[in-house]
């Protein structure tokens, strides 16, 4: 099992909050996430109930049915030593409106619960970086591989430079720099179909940037915007690859 | 004659508008190219501050204690500009203010009016306003002057004319100017705008400008501009007419500290406004002597009663947010169907219809954040857009879209159903999976997605499958 010299606290019980869309679409985030987490000797716990933090209802402007997908995850979640989410943008939707959402609600003891809960919760490199204290987590990648930096992690998370270090960190990978990495890739959820044309345009823009890299990889820490790059790259015939930051991090030697 | 104002009220949606804007090679190229280099600009000088964030932070809360305290500074306002000198007059909304400013004009006996540039102008179609009533008026400063002679319509807060190159320029001077052999550098340009205005400057008699602040304390009235233009239209007409919306007021002369390095800093990149102006009533020795501020409502005490939406007051049209947005960048101004585009237009604008008209703008946004990032005032813009969208929602009832959503709502509701709607979506992917395990069209609304992108078929076992097979397996 690999330790980092900086992490030799005690095992940490990790509630994970695989999201409905990774969930659904990208089980093998999940699976890496839960490699990683392990391999730095904590234990996960998965809550069966989950299903959805209701940021698309909410930004959508659905509000009212988001209301009791803040009251499921709270009590699936409540007492959680720690809550690992590998989307930057379900953290923003939880953190940014979870507290107001609650106190709309009006119901005290959830009002003190999602006060309790929410710095419990973490994206998945932010839990790495910033309540492990780690960079390095003992990770082979043998790839060229640039980093997007999504809107939410960026802007609403602050997460930094904080995944690009964990990735500098990883044994045999090339990372290069994106162009234009404060640029948002043109998802923005339901935007992407109510405003195809514009999505696309954006889409179009990030797409040249990831293929100017020469990279074999495109790495993100939400699988929305690689869901959205990806769709690109494959119509366009491009053989590049996009894959979750915990994959890359869950990526051990022996296994290549 | 102007062009055909932007009007929201028969705008199409913005996604239809945006489609018909990208197709045009020249105007993304133009606008990508300024935007960009704004943004430069901006991000150099705003870099040199140590204490932006701390002026930021000053600036939303003058903003924000002025709008909580807006009755109480406008008539403080008033009571100082009267003293001083000046006319105060109210009015509800665009139409009154319309026709009192056409009757100022009148008052004063001149059938043309030079014009200070101002948004709140455009919002209100003074333009056409004044043509009806048979008053001609002159745009002076360079962008706009350049939008009135191409019988073209602003497309940023402000650089109106951002949209357009200089040769696009030089070939509506050539043309409006009748200048046949004038060249395309700059100071060509400059020149040929030089001599057209000079003349206007010192024969019309009757001045309109906007406002950025309105001075509570003293009853003055601040502008600040590039071109000098603007001092020239304070200073040389008899009578001077201003027309500013009610959220331009400021408690304090000494709040100008603030805002005199935010706006500049975020607007043009510049570490001050090379002419910055307070004009405060009527002085006996020099300027106008007849001297009117028009306060205009128009819907903004609507949006000072929404608690959520109010900070959209706090806005002092820099125009940071519409350079930043990803949005903007590829569309231009124009597809917002408004004067004022990008994301504060898309806050801005609807609210100021009151939400009948305008309702796909809060939609043209990715939330990307980059707006908020940038907002010399922190409005935080992608919070608004997310509360305007709850309004149209409401306001919209039940359609095709909000039966998904509860549907979607009510799966989410249920680990039961969420399972249940995850078996049931892989085997209803199926006959849209190709050979190769990718879809590339899909129905109804979602073929926004397949436009430009491939969707991978879903995979067999979703991630709690997987799970629970483990742990009975004993890991």
């Amino acid at each position: 099992m690999f330790r980092n010299a900086g992490s030799a606290e005690v095992s940490l019980r990790v509630s994970l909050f695989i999201t409905c869309y990774n969930d659904t679409l990208f089980p093998e985030t999940g699976k890496a996430v839960v490699r990683v987490l392990e391999r730095l000797g904590h234990t996960v716990e998965f809550p069966a109930g989950q299903t959805c933090c209701g940021q698309m209802h909410y930004n959508t402007g659905y509000q009212a049915e988001a209301m009791p997908l803040l009251e499921r995850f709270v009590a699936q979640f409540e007492g959680a030593e720690a809550v690992v989410v590998p989307s930057s943008s379900c953290v923003a939707m939880m953190r940014d409106h979870y507290p107001k959402m609650a106190l709309e609600i009006g119901k005290a003891e959830l009002i003190g619960a999602v006060d309790a809960l929410l710095p419990k919760v973490f994206e998945f490199s932010e839990f790495v970086t910033k309540r492990l204290g780690l960079e390095d987590v003992g990770a082979h990648y043998p790839h060229r591989v640039t980093y997007h930096a999504s809107c939410h992690g960026l802007r609403n998370l602050g997460l930094g430079d904080g995944p690009v270090r964990l990735l500098k960190a990883v044994r045999g990978i090339d990372l290069v720099e994106l162009k234009g990495l404060e640029q948002c890739c043109g998802f923005g959820g339901t935007f992407a179909v109510k405003n195809a044309d514009v999505s696309g345009a954006m889409l179009a823009d990030k797409v040249s940037a990831v293929l100017e890299t020469k990279a074999e990889a495109c790495t993100a820490c939400d699988n929305s915007c690689l869901m959205h790059i990806e769709g690109a790259l494959h119509r366009q015939k491009m053989d590049v690859k996009t894959v979750h930051l915990a994959e890359i991090l869950a990526g051990e030697e022996a296994a290549q | 004659m102007s062009g055909v104002g932007l009007d929201p009220k028969t705008a199409p949606l913005f996604p239809i508008a945006a489609k018909t804007a990208m197709g045009n090679t020249q105007l993304r190229k133009n606008v990508r190219h300024a935007t960009d280099l704004i943004q430069a600009k901006r991000a150099r000088v705003v870099g040199e501050m140590p204490d932006w964030q701390d002026l930021r932070e000053a600036g939303k809360q003058i903003r924000q204690h002025t709008m909580e305290n807006l009755d109480f500074y406008l008539e403080e306002f008033e009571a100082n500009c009267t003293r001083a000198g000046g006319v105060v007059h109210w009015a509800r909304d665009a139409a009154e203010a319309r026709r009192i400013i056409v009757s100022l004009v009148k008052a004063s006996g001149s059938e043309e009016v030079i014009k200070i540039k101002s948004m709140t102008t455009e919002e209100i179609q003074l333009n056409s306003a004044l043509e009806e009533a048979g008053i001609h008026p002159f745009e002076t400063d360079l962008a706009e002057l350049i939008i009135q002679l191409g019988e073209d319509r602003p497309s940023h807060i402000v650089v109106p004319a951002l949209h357009k190159n200089r040769h696009e320029i030089r070939e509506i001077f050539r043309t409006k100017m009748n200048l046949p052999d004038l060249g395309d550098q700059p100071h060509d340009l400059a020149d040929a705008a030089r001599m057209f205005l000079r003349e206007k400057f010192l024969r019309v008699k009757t001045g309109v400008s906007g406002a950025n602040f309105l001075i509570a304390e003293t009853g003055g009235v601040c502008i600040t501009e590039s071109e000098g233009n603007g001092r020239m239209c304070l200073t040389l007409p008899e009578t001077l007419i201003a027309v500013a919306g009610i959220d331009k007021v400021i408690p304090r002369y000494q709040d100008l500290e603030v805002f005199l390095q935010l706006l500049p800093r975020s607007a043009t990149g510049e570490r001050m406004n090379p002419y910055n102006s307070v004009w405060t009533g009527v002085n006996a020795a020099d300027g106008p002597q007849i001297f009117h501020v028009v306060l205009m409502d128009n819907a903004r005490t609507e949006i000072l009663a929404d608690e959520e939406a109010r900070q959209t007051l706090n806005c002092i049209r820099c125009a940071a947010c519409q350079n930043a947005c990803p949005v903007y960048q590829q569309t231009g101004g124009h597809a917002y169907g408004s004067v004022y585009a990008g994301p504060i237009g898309a806050i801005l604008t609807p609210q100021l219809q009151e939400m009948h008209y305008a309702q796909s703008l809060p939609y043209a946004s990715s939330l990307c954040g980059a707006c908020y990032e940038v907002c010399p005032v922190k409005i935080n813009i992608p919070e608004v857009l997310i509360h305007l969208r709850n309004k149209v929602v409401k306001q919209k009832g039940l359609s095709a879209e909000a039966l998904a959503m509860r549907t979607m709502g009510m799966i989410f509701r249920s680990e039961r159903r969420f399972r249940a709607a995850q078996r049931l979506g892989q085997v209803a992917e199926t006959p849209l999976v190709r050979k190769d395990g990718w879809i590339g069209w899909l129905p109804g609304q979602l073929g926004g997605w397949t436009q430009a992108r491939d969707l991978k078929k879903m995979p067999k076992e979703t991630f709690r499958d997987w799970w629970e097979k483990r742990g009975k397996n004993g890991n």
